[in-house]
């Protein structure tokens, strides 16, 4: 599929700049070019996609769907399904949040959406795609759900809805909103425009950060010699794990940016289980968010909700470097 | 005269939206009293899941993307 790509690049690069393919520089244009094109078609191609689901099943869909339905536990993994295919927008968390508590959803399937929505979105996805290929990808999409999933049940049973701010927890006792879900009896046809320009527009969104990521990527990989981590960093003394998960945990970074580096990082001797820990803790829980939650959660439940999900991050990170 | 509001904490996709309903106020040339909501005590009594989210004389006509210019003109002349 991407040879036309790689072909792309050959030309571009040692025959039109006259780069050879042994030098440093060469090598390093090379792989820019070939996983920015790479990159850029398949996050266009995943967001296309999950634009076509998402206007067939909007989270008011959900909403209301879980209303209606007990599935006996199983709505945890539903929410958690849900929120990785829902593109992730911050400011739209905390509306959403709400808007699930007052529909009478159970706390802990709240939390499951809200777990997975950052964590597997389209252009983590697409990255992955890109620079690890596709049993890396569902590997990571299918750990993040499940942690989604379990994290928001764990959740619910603490039984953390005493710790909501005041006003939501007003909210939550007041007559559940019944869910406003009407199809809005578009054609498919008459849908695809919108789709395409969602789709393009989250592209262009994320576009600087894409080619920051993979410059960055593109350069180490030309310079930092092999195994340059495996010399500081080891080869997967089990602390390591936790160590990278705590430290990316206030970090923000843009799946875009952080997973080319982070490619470069395995690439040179880190073990895929640190590194997939260390993005899943970049991506899915950041300062940002937190102060975000602030407004409806009082801190000990941000701190419960960071720790559980910190929890469970470090432990597929150890389980990872076990397995793979 | 209508009553246009713009439900969002402050995301770029709301200051997008508040640019968009602006300037198709202004090309229809029409009176409108455009108000930005940022609370989100006051936002959640829309009952949306998602924001930005457009709200024309009380009723919510767009939520959680950005409205395009020639599809807000057409809900203004309504």
């Amino acid at each position: 599929m991407f040879t036309w790509i790689e072909w792309l690049a050959d030309q571009l690069i040692f025959g039109l700049l006259g780069l050879a393919p042994d030098t440093h520089l060469g090598a390093a244009l090379h792989f820019f070019v070939y996983d920015t094109v790479k990159i850029l078609l398949l996050l266009f191609l995943i967001t296309f996609v999950m634009g076509i689901v998402n206007a067939y099943f909007p989270v008011e869909r959900l909403r209301s769907f879980l209303q209606r339905n007990r599935l006996f536990g199983l709505e945890h993994l539903l929410a958690s399904i849900f929120g990785a295919v829902t593109p992730f927008c911050s400011c739209s968390s905390v509306p959403l949040f709400i808007g699930f508590v007052r529909g009478g959803i159970p706390i802990g399937v709240t939390f499951a959406f809200l777990i997975t929505s950052p964590l597997v979105n389209e252009v983590a996805l697409a990255l992955f795609l890109g620079m690890f290929g596709l049993e890396t990808t569902l590997i990571y999409a299918g750990s993040g759900i499940l942690l989604g999933a379990v994290g928001g049940w764990v959740l619910g049973r603490l039984g953390v809805e005493r710790y909501l701010s005041d006003w939501v927890q007003k909210m939550a006792e007041q007559p559940a909103l019944a869910g406003d879900f009407e199809e809005n009896g578009q054609t498919f046809r008459q849908r695809l425009p919108g789709i395409t320009q969602e789709a393009l527009s989250i592209v262009r969104g994320v576009l600087l950060y894409v080619l920051v990521g993979i410059g960055i990527g593109a350069a180490m990989h030309g310079y930092v010699p092999e195994d340059f981590f495996e010399q500081y960093l080891g080869g997967g003394q089990w602390w390591t794990v936790p160590l990278a998960v705590i430290l990316a945990v206030p970090m923000y970074a843009n799946a875009a940016g952080i997973v080319p580096v982070i490619q470069v990082f395995v690439a040179k001797g880190i073990p895929l289980g640190t590194a997939i820990a260390f993005m899943m803790g970049t991506i899915g829980l950041s300062l940002p968010e937190a102060t975000l939650l602030k407004k409806v959660m009082t801190m000990k439940l941000i701190l419960i909700f960071f720790g559980v999900v910190t929890t469970f991050i470090i432990l597929s990170g150890l389980l990872f470097n076990l397995i793979l | 005269m209508k009553t246009i509001k713009i439900l969002g904490t402050g995301c770029p996709k709301c200051k997008q939206t508040e640019a968009v309903v602006r300037k198709a106020v202004a090309d229809l040339g029409t009176d409108a009293d455009i108000q930005k909501v940022e609370d989100i005590q006051d936002i959640m009594q829309y009952n949306i899941l998602s924001t930005p989210a457009v709200v024309i004389d009380e009723v919510v006509q767009i939520k959680g993307r950005v409205p395009k210019a020639a599809e807000l003109e057409a809900l203004l002349k309504a």
